[in-house]
């Protein structure tokens, strides 16, 4: 078995950009991954690549070169970019092959997400009522959670406004500027008790992350960093998921609990060991919970963690460092792709005005999404 | 005594001649866990009432419109609260909130199921179901 890195990374900006398609950008990251890899899209062995919405990633080879390659399309709902570059990992792990490339974008249309009840497997008056909404989760997921371990809505004000401040050191977001506690607290509510700036919007954007074995990442002298752990997890019983028209009394873990075991065993690693971390940021209240679900911290201590800048860059565990998507917006086939991306440039030093200090070696990204999946990746330099 | 219009599901809900209303879960015969909302599969489930009362476990409220579809709501908006009540010891279950101020709901209130009017953007109207506070709030 192989030992896996990541040897180049690719992003192009998040947001808005009614001149490509969502393909397009897709067909740009890769380039610009290859170009950080020193490589050409004819080196690639395969490739996995997804999009909840914009299109199958297979027909970009028309764009990049019709090489034969080894494409895989992935589609798995939140989880397609973890997905892909699970897939691009287990492939380099078997000694199947060694030097390929995961991708990941999206195009979605301005506004909250329209599911349909009977692709969800649920009955049309769950639609019809108005019960539907991803929103109503993340409001009742993190309204509990506040009642329960004493987290203050200004603290949810702070995880928004330390996005927006570090969205304005990250090229490739899409929020650029900033926006204080005070606006963030007292904006238009969505659904209590978030507001609109505490929720990430649908956006555009794309991710290409370059992977090699080992042998090969030493033979080419890339700046590299090796991939610890990769793991995809689905819920448990008693977890907590979006459109649910019930609960089971006895509650269980989340999805993020299990995956997030997984890969701290697969890596050796705690998560007192992590220096950097990306994580799922939906809305405000679901990095503070991903904190806890994470291993980062105890359930309430978010509060004193947030109030002493401890997730701020230069913080004691900075998290979100690109804004995350609250300033990244959120393209669902590339939203997991971003963090891995942010934690290469991180611990590459190629993080700018936004680089961790302290010379960081070790890296945690975590995904979320519906209808129950986490996918964990920890980095190594 | 009102008179109902007709449920947004059969198996969902239920009203009896005074108004009263009873929701429903199913028992998976194989595996005894309750499941709801109740699949139509009578081989495998078994229909089995709800408990009325519980104890409301999270809450929100629905500010802005819902996109349609799904939402068959009117195109003239008022925002609703929402919430999950954990009803006895059989399930915690999500529907509309009622009877207090959208900002009087509190985790831990004692709540009851009552039927609600649903009007549809498309004329119709139906009952469906929502949670009362059993006490009403001052």
């Amino acid at each position: 078995m192989s030992g896996v890195h990541i040897i180049g990374a690719g992003i192009h900006p998040f947001g808005r950009t009614p001149q490509r398609t969502g393909l397009q950008q897709g067909a740009y990251a890769v380039r610009q991954a290859l170009a950080s890899a020193g490589l050409d899209w004819r080196d690639m062995q395969f490739a996995y690549g997804g999009s909840d919405a914009a299109g199958k990633a297979d027909t970009m080879v028309s764009e990049l070169g019709l090489t034969g390659i080894q494409f895989i399309n992935v589609a798995n709902g939140c989880a397609t970019g973890g997905s892909a570059m699970f897939g691009a990992y287990a492939t380099i792990k078997s000694g199947e092959f060694d030097l390929g490339i995961a991708v990941g974008f999206d195009k979605h249309p301005r506004g909250a997400f329209d599911p349909k009840p009977a692709e969800w497997g649920l009955p049309e008056w769950y639609g019809d009522t108005g019960l539907m909404l991803t929103t109503q989760f993340f409001a009742m997921k993190i309204q509990r959670y506040m009642a329960m371990h004493g987290i203050t809505a200004p603290t949810l004000a702070a995880v928004a406004e330390k996005a927006f401040d570090n969205g304005t050191l990250a090229d490739h977001a899409w929020r650029r500027e900033p926006v204080d506690a005070a606006t963030i607290l007292a904006a238009t509510m969505v659904s209590d008790p978030l507001t609109k700036f505490m929720f990430c919007s649908p956006a555009e954007g794309a991710v290409a992350l370059v992977f090699a074995s080992e042998r090969k990442a030493r033979e080419l002298g890339s700046r590299s960093v090796k991939l610890r752990a990769a793991a995809v997890r689905s819920r448990p019983p008693g977890s907590f998921e979006v459109f649910s028209p019930a609960l089971e009394i006895e509650r269980g873990p989340s999805p993020t609990v299990i995956a997030s075991r997984a890969a701290y065993d697969m890596a050796g690693v705690g998560p007192e060991d992590i220096q950097v971390a990306q994580l799922q940021d939906t809305e405000s209240g679901a990095e503070i919970m991903h904190m806890a679900e994470n291993g980062f911290c105890r359930d309430g201590e978010q509060e004193a963690w947030i109030a002493e800048g401890a997730t701020r860059i230069g913080g004691r565990l900075p998290v979100n460092t690109d804004g995350g998507c609250l300033a990244c917006g959120e393209p669902i086939g590339a939203s997991g792709l971003r963090q891995v991306y942010e934690n290469y440039m991180q611990l590459t030093g190629q993080a700018g005005a936004r680089q961790v200090p302290g010379d960081p070696r070790l890296a945690y990204s975590h995904v979320y999404g519906a209808p129950g999946v986490s996918a964990i990746a920890i980095v190594e330099r | 005594m009102p008179d109902w219009p007709p449920p947004v599901d059969d198996r969902l809900l239920s009203l009896d001649a005074s108004g009263a209303i009873t929701l429903y879960a199913a028992r998976d015969r194989e595996s005894g866990r309750l499941v709801y909302p109740p699949p139509t599969d009578d081989d495998r489930f078994q229909l089995e009432p709800l408990p009325r009362d519980g104890t409301l476990w999270s809450w929100t409220v629905q500010r802005f419109r819902p996109k349609s579809p799904p939402y068959a709501g009117p195109e003239a908006f008022e925002p609703y609260a929402v919430g999950y009540v954990a009803l006895g010891d059989a399930l915690i279950v999500e529907g509309r909130l009622t009877g207090a101020a959208l900002d009087g709901y509190r985790i831990g209130m004692r709540m009851m199921v009552t039927a609600q009017r649903f009007e549809r953007s498309d004329g119709g109207v139906q009952t469906t179901f929502a949670f009362a506070p059993t006490e009403p709030s001052a």
